[in-house]
């Protein structure tokens, strides 16, 4: 199921030649990336790489100035998180973007909140599902009653996973999800990824940390100045040689060159 | 689901903030009984803080104070800030304000003084039964639109609210100026003087009685609701005495205040013109006749229950406290955020068109120069109620406490005779000493 075929199967997600810039710097410069079902994929590269704006391109924070976005092969238009929503794409930012004075329930459900038959908030519903899915994530949770400004790092972040998975995603965006987090919390990050990957939910890995990116991934893309260095499954690349790839743009023999690579 | 018995117990108390042991052995039984009872320790406190104004008031004025005509008087005039309060509240957790409430007040009380006394009796003549309903309903229409016209050049043009409601500050009351060139337009509708208090605005004994029933109903009714509601997720649910507590709390305060407006009897001159009107005689001894509520109090109350409904319990609600806590997160969750700006502000000008009818009613006219400085009082109510500069947190409820201890404070020193440049002087300070010990409690909360 971890096969991956680049020109066989139809890609859960595929970004073509997007580009955009701002007040006249190409952040994301002519980049095609792709992503299957039941598949990692890390994203790597310098901070201003252009990693984080291409990501934010396809969650719909941004609208691409140019090129084309596919999902499961059919052109989608995303101009806002809702449509990202609309097609199966969850984000969980680095920043995790939760409204800290609102409690846990009400972060998972923002934008998309149940509601009873006479239109209100059925908060009690959205707490029964939310304690079930923070009971799957994080066991010991039991702060629902209190704003997530008053919660610890990793519940926060479990709060932030916990409302990217609740609603049946499809493509999963982590962007830096370990960044904040201790080792067993990392390690909890771990398991989860590999199990939404079992469920062949589709995963973009944004991190800056390559063991991690080595642990979890199937394949990789480098970005570097705006540009796409390099794709490469994990398996036929040295860690070094992503370094390299990172560092100087420099494409190595087991990877397929992008437009961004050292000539 | 996950299984219950794990998921659903009670949470273990190792998260509450530490304590040194005797401290925690000294207050653990009035703490665990406060901590049962759920009550809002915020709330709790600002009601204590209403509470040492009116008896150190009562007090220095030798029992002035807490008569019932003083505070029938005080709620009134508390009553137009109070419903601007409640909007304030909302526009200030969205990390906005506004500056233009006065001036939408004076310029909405114009419209509706001149539409009718002018226009609609032009068209069914004067003391139509309907002139007071198209005047409230105009009043409300051109205040929201006016609000949401500020809230679409802030939302969508990115201009700063403090700048499109400092220039609206202007704007509006010039243009209420302009609405008769300055004069002043008097006297009001019979029917729509009644909005503004008074004694032909006071609904009479009997009535109050009905309505205090009905809000204790209502509040029970809620309350045994959520709790079951509660319970059929297996939540966590206040033990039974403390229910019960709640309930006998909520209700006592209903009848104290029913009892209070009751007790403050008619004038002489008033019950005399109304016996007469019956064809009775007027030798005896005259009848004391209760005001009972003042609608524009029972305005106000009714506008913080449909305000605190907004807030809490519907998507609009929501949003707007998402706004406040995280715009970027808000954005980023797909909430339309511009249109929610837009929605606040023509909520919180709906509102001001609102005041402006009772403002207009209880002057019984509409001058220009109606609502003058009224901004700085609902933002002070706003902010001694506990609504936060910095947004995300706020309540309707202690707003509306605001506005009352605001007009406690104002109604205190006048019993007292002190000089109107000194009250300024002590609202002033009373509001930087209230935020100041705001902040105090939100770091020891913290």
């Amino acid at each position: 199921m971890t096969e991956v075929s680049p020109t066989g199967a139809v890609p859960l997600v595929e970004m073509r030649d997007v580009s955009i810039a701002f007040g006249g710097i190409k952040a994301v410069d002519g980049v095609s990336i792709d992503l299957h079902a039941g598949e990692v994929v890390g994203l790597l590269g310098h901070n201003g790489a252009g990693k984080s704006t291409l990501i934010k391109i396809l969650s719909g924070a941004y609208a691409a100035d140019h090129g084309e976005i596919r999902v499961n092969g059919e052109p989608v238009h995303i101009a806002s998180p809702r449509d990202a929503k609309r097609c199966g794409i969850e984000t969980i930012y680095q920043t995790l973007a939760l409204a800290d004075n609102v409690d846990a329930a009400a972060n998972i459900f923002l934008g998309r909140e149940k509601l009873t038959a006479w239109g209100t908030l059925d908060d009690h519903a959205m707490e029964a599902e939310a304690r079930a899915v923070m009971g799957r994530l994080n066991p010991h949770f039991r702060r629902f009653k209190e704003p997530v400004k008053a919660l610890s790092g990793g519940q926060r972040q479990s709060v932030a996973i916990a409302r990217a998975i609740h609603f049946d995603a499809r493509v999963l965006i982590m962007d830096e999800p370990t960044a904040a987090l201790g080792p067993a919390e990392t390690r909890q990050v771990g398991e989860l990824v590999k199990q939404l990957k079992q469920e062949g939910i589709g995963i973009f890995l944004i991190s800056h940390d390559i063991h991690d990116v080595f642990d979890l991934a199937d394949r990789i893309h480098v970005m570097k100045n705006g540009k796409l260095v390099g794709t490469a499954k994990v398996s036929e690349v040295t860690q070094d040689e992503v370094l390299g790839m990172i560092i100087l743009g420099k494409c190595p023999p087991g990877a397929i060159p992008g437009p961004g690579a050292m000539t | 689901m996950a299984e219950p018995s794990t998921l659903l117990s009670p949470a273990p108390r190792s998260e509450a903030p530490r304590e040194p042991p005797a401290a925690a052995a000294g207050r653990s039984s009035l703490g665990d009984t406060l901590r049962a009872l759920e009550l809002d320790t915020r709330l709790v406190g600002m009601i204590g803080a209403l509470a040492i104004i009116w008896i150190g008031f009562d007090v220095l004025t030798g029992g002035a104070f807490l008569t019932p005509r003083n505070l029938w008087n005080l709620s009134v005039q508390a009553a137009s800030v109070g419903v601007m309060a409640t909007g304030m509240v909302l526009v200030i957790v969205t990390r906005n304000i506004d500056l233009s409430v006065g001036s939408i007040l004076g310029f909405t009380g114009m419209m509706v003084g001149v539409l009718q006394s002018r226009f609609l009796p032009e068209l069914w003549g004067f003391d139509h039964p309907l002139t007071w309903v198209v005047a409230v309903a105009a009043g409300i229409a051109v205040g929201g639109a006016v609000g949401a016209l500020q809230g679409a050049i802030i939302a969508y043009l990115g201009v700063s609210s403090f700048i499109v409601t400092l220039g609206g500050l202007l704007v509006w009351r010039g243009a209420a100026w302009w609405v008769t060139t300055g004069q002043t337009v008097a006297p009001m509708d019979g029917l729509f003087k009644r909005l503004g208090g008074g004694f032909e605005g006071a609904i009479g004994a009997g009535p109050s009685w009905l309505i205090g029933v009905a809000a204790i109903v209502l509040a029970v009714a809620a309350l045994l609701l959520t709790r079951r509601r509660r319970a059929g997720f297996g939540f966590p649910v206040r033990p039974v005495w403390a229910e019960a507590v709640v309930i006998l709390l909520v209700a006592a305060a209903i009848v104290g205040s029913v009892l209070v407006v009751n007790a403050y009897p008619l004038p002489l001159p008033v019950v005399r013109r109304m016996v007469e009107a019956q064809g009775l005689s007027t030798d005896g001894p005259l009848p004391l006749i209760a005001h009972g509520f003042a609608i524009p109090v029972l305005i106000a109350l009714a506008v913080g229950v449909a305000v605190t409904f907004l807030a809490s319990r519907t998507r609009f609600g929501r949003y707007v406290f998402a706004i406040g806590g995280n715009p970027e997160a808000a954005e980023l969750s797909g909430i339309n955020t511009r249109r929610v700006l837009v929605m606040v502000f023509g909520l919180m000008g709906a509102l001001c068109g609102l005041s402006a009818c009772i403002a207009t009613a209880r002057l019984n006219a509409a001058t220009n120069a109606n609502g003058t400085l009224d901004e700085l009082y609902v933002i002070a109510a706003a902010i001694i109620g506990g609504t936060s500069l910095a947004g995300g947190v706020g309540t309707i409820h202690g707003a509306m406490l605001g506005a009352l201890v605001m007009q406690s404070l104002q109604s205190g020193m006048v019993l007292l005779g002190v000089d109107a440049p000194m009250q300024n002087i002590v609202v002033g300070i009373v509001l930087v000493a209230a935020v100041y010990i705001d902040t105090l409690y939100r770091k020891g909360v913290k």
